[in-house]
């Protein structure tokens, strides 16, 4: 069988005895694109950061490539996560004393990895970004910092990619564009694209959709 | 980009309280570092000239001020003492060996003293160029006298009535003839002008009644030129005992029976290391004081920085740097600005010890010397262990950051 790109068996977190959350087992394989949904409170976010290694789930196991991170060491997982996975925030935000090309960079240098100088041009070049290159990124718009924050998410051409609410504070046109880049990117890269939203306007995009209840 | 890269440009993206760091810590290590250079400096220089010198016997007057003139060269003379006495002093068998030194004028503020041969040989002061002094009005001439003033063998000169270079009575009708340079003995041997004790008597003897002491000295009465009728007066004999016994019997002799004064060199530069301990202490509080508050400041400002780049630290980690690589990031940033600090203070106080040393060559003839001490290693090891522990708990508190939690806000 082909190895999946994520696999979730029985994740369950809770932040207090009250409040459990238990997720349905997701599979994903490359190139394969999900949506989940669901009210503001569900557990999107919870789910997401699970999935990412940001959290560690109480039960369950979560593999990424084939992985269990939910058995990994910090330090590992640390490792694993940013060479596996790449992550959109719904607010991009970067490091403020470093430049466009700078902050793009970064995760490869956090985990040792070079960058093609070919891949890097394609990169600011499909994102249509190449004139922030040398720029801070407090001089950048906000479609500008989406885009560059989907391409930091790519870099390490990850098997993973995750986003959160990456859609809600850009305009439709910047939505689409997003969307439509993401997408494009995880097919290149031959990754499984995983995006948890309320934003109803990416619905019509995805033939897959998890909608979890509260 | 490196790490040191990334330390760089985020110690720049906040160039104010960066600034402030470096500047207060800067300043502690100046003082404290100054403090250190012009103390070695400064020992080192009473050391160097005390050399074997156990016993300085001048006027009655204060000690501290005869070691200063008869060893030092930087106070006035308390007066004279007579020649006859001297020398029978110097007879005593507890003395190994007594050089007389006969002061009054000067030339171009340096001194010129009339001594005996054994004078250079306490300072191991060899010759660069020409010979010593043998008859009268030959004078043979230190290093600096010879460089600041540009006499070389076969010049002449006329001394200056006096001991500062403010123009008095200029001795013009007796000319003194160079002879000789000394090498540099970085001793106070460098900015004499020597000759023979005949000499200073010579220009002295018949001007008695031409003028009357203009005084440099403050208030004394006898003053070291009082040498008219006859008697041949000297300023001061430098003894060196035969045995410690001369240590303990000689000053009591010499300062009961005898109208003369008896000062011991390590007695009066211990007594001056005790006045002045006072204030080198004090200074080193106040710049250990300084240090101390900008540790402070480089702990707070590490703390608040911490809570606006919450965000970048917990995407740092997101991007798969592990919880060591926050830390050391912080502790980088505190090693970072006490490092700066340190380099700055260090070049400052070379500065600061640059400016002082010409003050003193032109005022004093002293230079003062050591440009690095061993102190600046223990001071530079210090500074490591400051800026780690300014930055141990923010580097703490970014390390466990809660990622999770910090993204969500």
């Amino acid at each position: 069988m082909e190895e999946k790109c994520l696999v979730t068996e029985n994740i369950q977190y809770s932040y207090n005895q009250n409040h459990v959350f238990r997720f349905p087992d997701i599979l994903c394989g490359k190139g394969e694109h999900l949506l989940i949904t669901g009210q503001s409170g569900c557990g999107k976010t919870t789910l997401l950061h699970l999935i990412a290694g940001l959290l560690r789930p109480d039960n369950g196991a979560v593999y990424v490539k084939g992985k269990d991170t939910t058995r990994l060491k910090n330090k590992s997982l640390d490792r694993h996560r940013g060479r596996e996975i790449g992550i959109v925030f719904q607010s991009p935000h970067f490091i403020k004393s470093l430049t466009a090309e700078e902050n793009l960079l970064m995760p490869a240098y956090l985990n040792r990895l070079t960058v093609d100088k070919a891949w890097l041009d394609n990169l600011f070049d499909t994102l249509n970004i190449t004139h922030c290159r040398n720029s801070r990124t407090n001089e950048m718009s906000q479609g500008e910092l989406q885009r560059l924050s989907i391409a930091r998410a790519v870099i390490n051409k990850p098997s993973l990619i995750l986003a959160d609410e990456p859609t809600s504070s850009l305009d439709d046109g910047n939505c689409q564009e997003a969307i439509s880049l993401l997408r494009s990117q995880s097919e290149k890269l031959q990754a499984a694209l995983l995006i948890v939203t309320h934003d109803r306007r990416l619905i019509p995009a995805f033939s897959r959709i998890i909608h979890l209840e509260s | 980009m490196n790490i040191i890269q990334f330390n760089y440009k985020q110690i720049k993206s906040r160039p104010l309280s960066s600034a402030l760091n470096v500047i207060l810590f800067a300043t502690g290590i100046t003082i404290i570092s100054l403090v250190f250079l012009l103390k070695d400096s400064f020992e080192n220089q009473l050391d160097k000239n005390a050399g074997d010198i156990g016993l300085v016997v001048g006027a009655k007057g204060s000690p501290l001020q005869l070691i200063l003139s008869g060893i030092y060269h930087v106070d006035y003379p308390t007066g004279n003492i007579d020649y006859a006495e001297a020398m029978e002093l110097s007879r005593n068998p507890l003395i190994k060996q007594a050089i007389p030194l006969a002061l009054g004028d000067n030339y171009k503020s340096f001194r010129i003293a009339g001594t005996n041969t054994a004078y250079p040989a306490l300072y191991k002061g060899r010759l660069r160029a020409g010979k010593l002094w043998q008859k009268d009005f030959e004078v043979t001439i230190g290093s600096k006298v010879a460089s600041k003033t540009g006499l070389t063998i076969g010049d002449t000169f006329a001394g200056v009535h006096g001991l500062s270079a403010e123009p008095d009575h200029v001795h013009e009708d007796m000319l003194y003839t160079v002879t000789g340079i000394f090498e540099e003995t970085t001793t106070v041997l460098d900015q004499l002008i020597l000759t023979n004790v005949e000499s200073v008597w010579a220009i002295h003897a018949d001007e008695h009644d031409e003028h009357d002491e203009h005084d440099e000295h403050d208030g004394d009465e006898d003053h070291e030129h009082d040498h008219a009728e006859k008697p041949k007066e000297i300023t001061t004999l430098l003894i060196q005992y035969q045995n410690p016994m001369g240590a303990i019997t000689l000053p009591r002799l010499i300062n009961t029976s005898t109208n003369m004064q008896a000062a011991s060199p390590a007695q009066e530069i211990n007594r001056l290391y005790a006045l002045l301990g006072v204030g080198i202490q004090a200074l080193t509080y106040i710049s250990g004081f300084i240090i101390l508050i900008s540790a402070l400041s480089i702990f707070i400002s590490l703390l608040s920085s911490l809570k606006e780049r919450k965000y970048e630290l917990a995407l740092i980690r997101v991007m798969g740097g592990g919880r060591l690589r926050l830390f050391s990031y912080l502790i980088l940033e505190g090693i970072s600005f006490a490092v700066l600090g340190y380099i700055a203070g260090f070049v400052i106080s070379r500065a600061a010890m640059f400016f002082l040393s010409s003050y003193t060559d032109t005022n004093f003839n002293y230079t003062l010397q050591g440009w690095v001490a061993l102190t600046d290693v223990y001071l530079l090891v210090a500074s490591l262990g400051i800026g780690v522990v300014a930055a141990m708990i923010p580097a703490i508190k970014a390390m466990n950051t809660n990622i999770s939690k910090t993204l969500n806000q």
